[in-house]
């Protein structure tokens, strides 16, 4: 079996710059064997480590079909992310993995998939929307629904803008505060749930960002007669082992980094939102 | 204990016990003491245990006493089980050097050393078995758990004296031994029962001049054991625990509780089931090699919830709420047992003397339940 402690090197082929403090690291793992082997479903992470400075859990953005490259979208936000921050194309990270549970797309499969995402929690659901477009007749309508806080926190414009141009499919955003150039809503994410009709009983909700948008999103959808096992999220929690060992990313019953990060929405509502769990 | 199993040894012959052991190639390792505590450190003769002593533990307080007896194995135990033998309190995982390309890695593994653990309580054991099934049963098997592990020759002394902190009958792990072990030893006034466990038990025993236990030893034995079960304060419905404390969220004991704890982590240092831990990266001062280590953690630092920006666990309550419910609830969903073996440790060896069986038994009474409680709890 293999040893989960052992990191890969992967040299950055290439620096991609989202916003003023996010970047995208396409990664390439050095060495031959471990790149044919690598394979990830979407919706899992790795645990990127930068010698000398540490390791953070970081869900992988690109297609599941192209392993060989891997593209991690990085918030400069802490100790290691602003050490990540300063490295260039030719640079070399390790990282381990992949872990977790990703996205349902073999239950979403013939199903209306909708979307549901706040500020970089888009990320994580970038290699599920990719997997959807590859196998476009195979699922039926599909709406993206995006937030961010400021027009200025919006990222993967090449992406939504190919999104929209697929057959059956909706792409709305919306900015907590306008813009100049926003030509989209202005508001929180759940208001764009009014501007969209689903049918509840043959959608599947895919889910990522903030906490409260899960608290206060997924109770709308309910309502509108989603059942809550159609509802996925994806959960952030500190990781340092990624494979539930090492305790931290415990939420209720459940570790995030082995049960998760997607959970399914039944299963986590009752902790989501209790405080100190 | 089976007649036929079960044999004889004379106290003033348990050295015999310690050369057939070291005979095997084992380092055997055992209870001595030190400043004024027991811990674990290496047995070359009979002499070096801590023969003739006992030990008074009760919330927040642990004492030698000196009782003049021949009595081997009078101190029940130490501040630590026998976790740091298989889950290492800092192990290095990995080392790192840097390449003209990049990275070289290589993953490291523990010294492999035979060791004899001497002098383990029935709870110690259990404890054992539960970090078993963390570290070698889940999706992935821990490599330097595994290399220590294997390695391990464990002697079990069942208990016929419980501390006031003791409460392995409620928990099921003892007084008495039920699996786990490779020899078990009772001691008797001047002599110890011994029976094997396993093969490589087994093949200790073989090496040693013993007579069969009689009966009227036997009894003696149970007798012992059994009023050590019946002396313990214990802990109450625990068959309810795990929906209960799930249920107790919000639960007024939590603040009361909170205003004593110290979140000084003694509890989850001792705790022989506790498996948190934090992963280090410690490059050398030239940059060019470094180290990825793992140490113990704990679930009451600050920094264990703390994610970009934010606490999910920032006070006191949140923190003993959280080991409590995990080790009583959580730990039943995630690995099919209680993470608690009633060895009593993370009350001695609370600054403060917290209780973990008082506040279960206030946590389970029913008039503690703020109004505001959200339905549909889990």
């Amino acid at each position: 079996m293999t040893n989960p402690h052992v990191i890969h090197a992967a040299t950055i082929v290439e620096k991609i710059r989202e916003t003023a403090d996010i970047h995208t690291y396409r990664l390439r793992i050095n060495d031959e064997a471990e790149r044919q082997r690598y394979h990830f479903a979407a919706g899992q992470f790795n645990m990127v480590s930068l010698f000398g400075v540490g390791e953070v859990a970081i869900s992988i953005v690109s297609d599941p079909e192209e392993p060989e490259s891997l593209d991690h979208t990085i918030r400069a936000v802490g100790r290691v992310t602003n050490a990540i921050a300063r490295l260039q194309a030719g640079d070399v990270l390790g990282i381990r993995g992949p872990f977790g549970q990703g996205w349902p797309l073999d239950e979403a499969h013939g199903r209306d998939v909708v979307i549901v995402t706040g500020g970089l929690g888009c990320a994580p659901v970038v290699g599920a929307i990719e997997y959807v477009f590859r196998r476009r007749d195979q699922y039926g309508a599909v709406k993206i629904l995006h937030g961010v806080k400021t027009p200025e926190d919006m990222v993967f414009h090449e992406r939504f803008d190919r999104w929209e141009r697929q057959p059956d499919t909706e792409v709305l955003l919306t900015s907590d505060r306008p813009g100049k150039l926003w030509r989209y809503h202005v508001g929180v994410v759940t208001e764009l749930f009014e501007m969209v009709s689903f049918n509840p009983m043959r959608t599947i909700v895919l889910m990522c960002g903030p906490e409260i948008m899960m608290r206060v999103g997924v109770p709308i959808l309910l309502r509108r007669g989603l059942p809550a096992t159609s509802v996925y999220v994806s959960l952030e929690r500190h990781m340092e082992c990624g494979i539930g060992l090492c305790g931290h990313c415990q939420m209720g019953p459940y570790f995030v980094c082995k049960d998760g990060p997607v959970m399914r929405y039944d299963r986590i509502e009752p902790w989501l939102g209790r405080p100190g769990v | 204990m089976s007649v036929e199993g079960c044999r004889v040894l004379p106290s003033a012959d348990c050295h015999l016990l310690l050369d057939a052991l070291q005979a095997k190639g084992y380092c055997v390792i055992g209870p001595t003491l030190r400043d004024e505590a027991v811990v674990w450190d290496t047995i070359t003769r009979v002499s070096d245990l801590p023969i003739g002593w006992r030990d008074r533990q009760e919330p927040g307080r642990y004492r030698l006493e000196r009782t003049g007896t021949g009595e081997i194995f009078g101190v029940v135990h130490g501040p630590q089980s026998l976790k740091p033998f298989a889950f290492a309190p800092r192990e290095s995982l990995l080392q790192i050097e840097r390449t003209s390309n990049g990275w070289s890695i290589h993953p490291l593994f523990p010294k492999p050393e035979k060791i004899a653990l001497l002098g383990a309580r029935p709870c110690d054991v259990a404890g054992l078995a539960i970090q078993d099934q963390i570290f070698l049963r889940g999706p992935y098997r821990d490599p330097p758990y595994a290399s220590r592990r294997e390695n391990l020759f464990v002697i079990v002394v069942n208990c016929t004296r419980a501390l006031s902190t003791c409460f392995c009958s409620s928990m099921k792990t003892g007084p008495r031994a039920q699996t786990g072990f490779d020899l078990a030893l009772t001691e008797l006034d001047d002599v110890l029962l011994i029976e094997a466990g396993s093969e490589a038990g087994k093949a200790i025993l073989t090496a040693l001049p013993m007579s069969p236990a009689s009966e009227a030893l036997l009894a003696k034995a149970s007798k012992r054991i059994d009023a050590c079960a019946e002396s313990q304060t214990r802990l109450q419905e625990q068959e309810v625990l795990p929906q209960a404390l799930y249920d107790a969220h919000d639960h007024q004991r939590w603040d009361e509780v909170a205003s004593r704890c110290l979140a000084c982590t003694n509890c989850t240092m001792v705790c022989p089931t506790c498996f948190c831990h934090t992963v280090e990266d410690r490059p050398a001062l030239d940059g060019q090699h470094g180290e990825r280590t793992r140490l113990w953690d704990s679930c009451f630092t600050h920094e264990h919830g703390y994610i970009h920006g934010k606490n999910i666990r920032p006070t006191i309550k949140d923190r003993y709420r959280m080991w409590l419910t995990h080790k009583f609830a959580a730990w039943h969903d995630q690995f099919g047992m209680s993470g608690c073996v009633g060895c009593g440790r993370c009350i001695t060896w609370c600054p403060v003397g917290i209780d973990v069986r008082e506040e279960v038994a206030a946590l389970l009474a029913s008039d503690g339940h703020s109004a505001a409680r959200r339905s549909g709890s889990p």
